[in-house]
C-alpha cells in the first residue's frame, strides 16, 4: 500500500462564526489524482485555503495531517515548507517584486527550513530556466512583477511554474482551469503530468470534467455542504458532466428530511 | 549671474563696521563646551574657535539677528513639542576617542544591525565610535582617494577646512542659494552651523567616484548643525551620498542642517540620502529633530540636479529638498521614500521652481506609514509667468501598513504660464491580507513578504540609488518596518 500523504479527519471549518465545511474526511495517497467537484457554495475553494492555513479561516473542529505531520498546527510558512503548495483560483498581484526576486526568497526560506545554506545565483537562474520550460514560460514574464499585468492564462501558468520551483509533495489545484482556453489549459494541464511522480500526489478542484480530460484522476468526490457525499472514479465526473448536480443535490437532502 | 554679485556685495558691505566686540567672549579657546544658551557671544565663540575671517562671523552674526525676529513655522502636518533654543548648547567639541576598544564592548543589539545591513566589519568599528587608530585599512584607503581627486582638481573637504583653504569659493556662494533669510531653521544654521563638507567640481571634470562612500567617516560627527555646500562648474558631474544606512548614535536631538548646491551650465548633481537617525522608542519617546533645508539652483543652461532620499529615521522629519530650476531646459529630479512607523512623523516633499524656459522636473514620492506615525507629502510645483515650455510629473504614492497610522498628501500648483504642462498623479494603497498570505503559502515568512512588497512597491525609487547603498537600503526598509505588520 502507499503511502498517506494528507489525512483529513472530521473537519469542521468556517469564517466569521459561519462553518462552511462540515466534517471532511479524506485520505490522499502517494502518486495520486484526487478530483473535488461540487457546485458552487460547496466549500471547495474553502478546504484548500484552511489546508493551507489561510488565517482569515478558523477551523474549530478536527485534524489535518500531512506525512503525519499535524498540519493545522503549522504556520501557512511551514506547511509549505513541509511540502503544500496552493494554486490559488485568483493569483495575486505584488507590484514591483520581480517573479525572481519573489521565488529566489521562497527557495531560500525553504532551504532555511531544512538548514540548508541560501542557492547560489547562478544554479537559482539556471533551476528557473528549467522550470519555465515545463510551462512554456517565456524569460519575459519571469522578469516581470509577480502576476502584474498577466492575463488569467498567464497567472495560471505562473502557478504551475511555481509549483515546479518548490516541488512540492501536494498539490491542490484551486480551480485552475477556469479561465482558460483550450490551448492554456492544454499547456497547464500538461505541466502538472509532468511534475506528477509515485511519491507526490495532486488534489484537482474544478467545476467541470473539461480539467479531467488532461489531468486524470483517480478518484473523484463531491463536495456538497460542506462535506464530501460522494466518491468514486473517473466515470463519476462524467456523469457529473451529464446529469449535473441535482440528483446528489436531491440524494442528500431526501436523506437528511 | 548678477544674484551671485549681490550677494558678495551683500557680505562685504554687509555689518563691517561691527563693534560689539566688546563682549568679547572670544578668548577662552580652551573650553570645550559652552553653556547652553544662544548670543551673540556664542556665535562669535563658535566663529573664534575655528578660526574663521571676518567675512564669516558676519555672516553668522547677520543670520543670528535674523532669526532673533523670527519663530518656528507652523504649517507642516507636523505635532512638534515646544522646543527651547535656550536649552541647547551650540558648541561641542570633537569627540574625544574614548569609545569602545573592541566589538565586543559594543551594544550587541547595534552589531545585529549592522550584521543585517551588512555593514562590513571595519566601518562597524568606526560607525560604534572605536578609536580611530583601531582601523587603520579605512583611513588608509581614504587618503588613497583623496589623492585621486586632487590631481583632478576635485576639492571634497569639510566646511571649516573650505573656509581656511578657499575662501574665495566658500564666500562666493556660501548662503547664494539657501539664504539665512530662508526660514527659522536656516537662520539658526547659517549662525551656529558646526562643520559639513564642501565639494567642488571643476570645469569639464567627471568625478570618479560616488563622494563620501568612501569616506562616510568623515560625515559622522560633523555635530547637528550640518552645513554642506556643492559647487559643480560647467560641464561637470559628481554623484553625492549623504548619511548612513546604520542607525546614528547622536544625543543631539535636534538637527538642523542646510545643504546647498550650485550647478553650472551642463553640469549634473546627483545628490542621494539615506537618512536613519534614532527614530525614538516603541512609544516615541525621544528620537532625533531633523529640520533640513535643502536647496539647489540649476543656474546653467541644461544643467541637472537629482535629488533621492530614503529617509526611515528621526522622530520628526520636517524637509524638502527642491530645485530651482533657472537655466535654459534645466532638470530637476525628486525621488523619495519615506518611512515611519511608531509614533514618527514625517513632512517631507520637494519644490520645483521652473523660473527657466523648457525646465522639467519629475518628482516620484513614496510615502510607506506603519504603526501610529503621520507621514505627509508636501511638495511645490511652480511656473514663472516667463518659463514657457516648463514640464512636470509628480507621482505621490502612499502605502498604508497600519489601521492606526495616517498618509497625507498637500501638493501645491501655481503655474503662471500658459505653455506648462504639469502632471499629478497620486495613490493610495494598503499591503492586503491576500498578498501576504500568498507569500506565506510560497514559504516566505511575514517578515521578509513586507520587506518583499515594500521594496517593490519603492523600487522605483531605490533603482535610483548608488548600487552598494541601494543594497543596504533595501534591508534598511525592512529592518525599519520589523513586527508592523500582523
Amino acid at each position: 500500500m502507499k503511502e498517506i500523504l494528507l489525512e483529513v479527519r472530521d473537519l469542521h471549518a468556517g469564517i466569521e462564526n459561519k462553518e462552511i465545511l462540515k466534517g471532511i474526511n479524506l485520505i490522499v495517497r502517494e502518486g495520486e489524482v484526487h478530483a473535488i467537484m461540487g457546485p458552487n457554495g460547496s466549500g471547495k475553494s474553502t478546504l484548500s485555503e484552511v489546508l493551507a492555513g489561510n488565517p482569515a479561516f478558523t477551523v474549530s473542529s478536527g485534524s489535518a495531517t500531512l506525512n503525519g505531520k499535524q498540519l493545522l498546527d503549522m504556520t501557512p510558512e511551514d506547511r509549505s515548507h513541509e511540502g503544500l503548495f496552493l494554486s490559488f483560483q485568483y493569483p495575486v498581484e505584488i507590484p514591483g517584486v520581480s517573479m525572481v526576486n519573489f521565488m529566489r526568497a521562497a527557495v531560500n526560506a525553504k532551504r532555511k527550513y531544512f538548514n540548508e545554506p541560501p542557492l547560489a545565483a547562478s544554479d537559482f537562474l539556471k533551476m528557473m530556466r528549467q522550470k519555465r520550460a515545463i510551462v512554456e514560460l517565456d524569460n519575459k514574464l519571469a522578469s516581470r512583477s509577480v502576476n502584474e499585468g498577466f492575463s488569467g492564462g498567464e497567472k495560471k501558468r505562473n502557478e504551475i511554474f511555481q509549483m515546479a520551483v518548490l516541488e512540492p509533495k501536494l498539490s491542490i489545484l484551486d480551480e485552475t482551469d477556469s479561465g482558460l482556453d483550450i490551448d492554456a489549459l492544454r499547456i497547464v494541464a500538461g505541466g502538472v503530468n509532468k511534475l506528477k511522480t509515485e511519491k507526490n500526489a495532486t488534489i484537482v478542484i474544478t467545476h467541470y470534467q473539461r480539467l479531467l480530460d488532461y489531468i486524470k484522476p483517480d478518484f473523484v468526490h463531491v463536495l456538497y455542504k460542506g462535506r464530501i457525499v460522494k466518491t468514486g472514479g473517473p466515470e463519476l465526473a462524467l456523469e457529473l458532466e451529464e446529469r449535473g448536480y441535482d440528483w446528489i443535490k436531491e440524494e442528500i437532502d431526501n436523506e437528511s428530511k | 549671474m548678477d544674484k551671485n554679485k549681490d550677494i558678495e556685495t551683500n557680505d562685504i558691505l554687509g555689518d563691517v563696521t561691527n563693534n560689539e566686540y566688546k563682549y568679547g567672549f572670544t578668548t577662552d579657546i580652551e573650553t570645550d563646551i559652552i553653556p547652553r544658551g544662544l548670543n551673540e557671544d556664542v556665535v562669535r565663540f563658535i566663529s573664534a574657535k575655528k578660526g574663521e575671517p571676518e567675512w564669516l562671523l558676519e555672516f553668522r552674526l547677520k543670520a543670528f539677528r535674523h532669526w532673533l525676529t523670527l519663530t518656528p513655522p507652523k504649517w507642516a502636518h507636523l505635532d512638534i513639542p515646544e522646543i527651547d533654543f535656550q536649552a541647547i548648547s551650540y558648541y561641542a567639541a570633537p569627540r574625544k576617542k574614548e569609545g569602545p576598544k573592541s566589538m565586543d564592548e559594543v551594544d550587541p543589539q547595534l552589531i545585529d544591525t549592522f550584521n543585517k545591513l551588512g555593514i562590513p566589519l571595519e566601518e562597524q568599528k568606526v560607525l560604534s565610535g572605536m578609536a580611530v587608530d583601531a582601523v587603520m585599512d579605512s583611513v588608509s584607503v581614504k587618503t588613497t582617494h583623496r589623492e585621486k581627486l586632487a590631481e583632478l582638481g576635485v576639492i571634497f573637504c569639510s566646511i571649516s577646512e573650505a573656509v581656511k583653504d578657499y575662501p574665495d569659493l566658500v564666500k562666493r556662494y556660501l548662503g547664494s542659494v539657501v539664504s539665512y533669510r530662508d526660514n527659522f531653521y536656516a537662520a539658526l544654521n547659517s549662525a551656529v552651523f558646526s562643520d559639513g563638507s564642501f565639494v567642488y567640481i571643476p570645469k569639464g571634470v567627471r568625478c570618479p567616484m560616488e563622494l563620501s562612500t568612501y569616506f562616510r567617516i568623515n560625515a559622522s560627527g560633523t555635530g547637528q548643525f550640518e552645513r554642506t555646500l556643492i559647487v559643480a562648474d560647467d560641464d561637470a558631474y559628481v554623484s553625492y551620498l549623504e548619511g548612513c544606512t546604520a542607525p546614528m548614535r547622536d544625543e543631539n536631538q535636534l538637527h538642523a542642517a542646510i545643504v546647498e548646491i550650485v550647478v553650472e551650465e551642463r553640469a549634473e548633481v546627483k545628490y542621494s540620502t539615506v537618512q536613519n537617525w534614532y527614530a525614538g522608542d516603541k512609544e516615541g519617546r525621544g528620537g532625533v529633530y531633523n529640520f533640513v533645508t535643502k536647496r539647489g539652483l540649476c543656474r546653467g543652461d541644461y544643467s541637472k540636479l537629482s535629488w533621492t532620499q530614503v529617509e526611515t529615521g528621526s522622530a520628526i522629519t520636517w524637509k524638502y529638498p527642491s530645485c530651482i530650476l533657472a537655466g535654459e531646459g534645466a532638470v530637476g529630479e525628486f525621488y523619495s521614500v519615506a518611512v515611519t512607523n511608531n509614533y514618527q512623523q514625517a513632512d517631507t516633499g520637494t519644490k520645483m521652481i521652473h523660473t527657466g524656459r523648457n525646465t522639467r522636473s519629475t518628482i516620484v514620492s513614496k510615502g510607506i506609514s506603519a504603526g501610529h506615525s503621520q507621514n505627509s507629502y508636501r511638495g511645490l510645483v511652480k511656473v514663472a509667468p516667463k518659463a514657457d515650455g516648463c514640464r512636470n510629473y509628480t507621482q505621490c504614492d502612499s502605502l498604508l501598513l497600519s489601521s492606526t497610522c495616517g498618509a497625507h498628501t498637500f501638493p501645491y500648483i501655481d503655474v503662471l504660464n500658459d505653455t506648462a504642462i504639469v502632471e499629478h498623479e497620486a495613490t493610495t494603497s494598503k499591503i492586503s491580507e491576500d498578498q501576504i498570505f500568498y507569500c506565506n503559502q510560497r514559504g516566505i515568512p511575514t517578515e521578509e513578504a513586507v520587506g518583499l512588497i515594500v521594496n517593490g512597491y519603492a523600487k522605483e525609487v531605490m533603482n535610483k540609488l548608488p548600487m552598494e547603498f541601494a543594497v543596504e537600503a533595501q534591508k534598511l526598509l525592512q529592518i525599519t518596518l520589523e513586527g508592523s505588520v500582523g
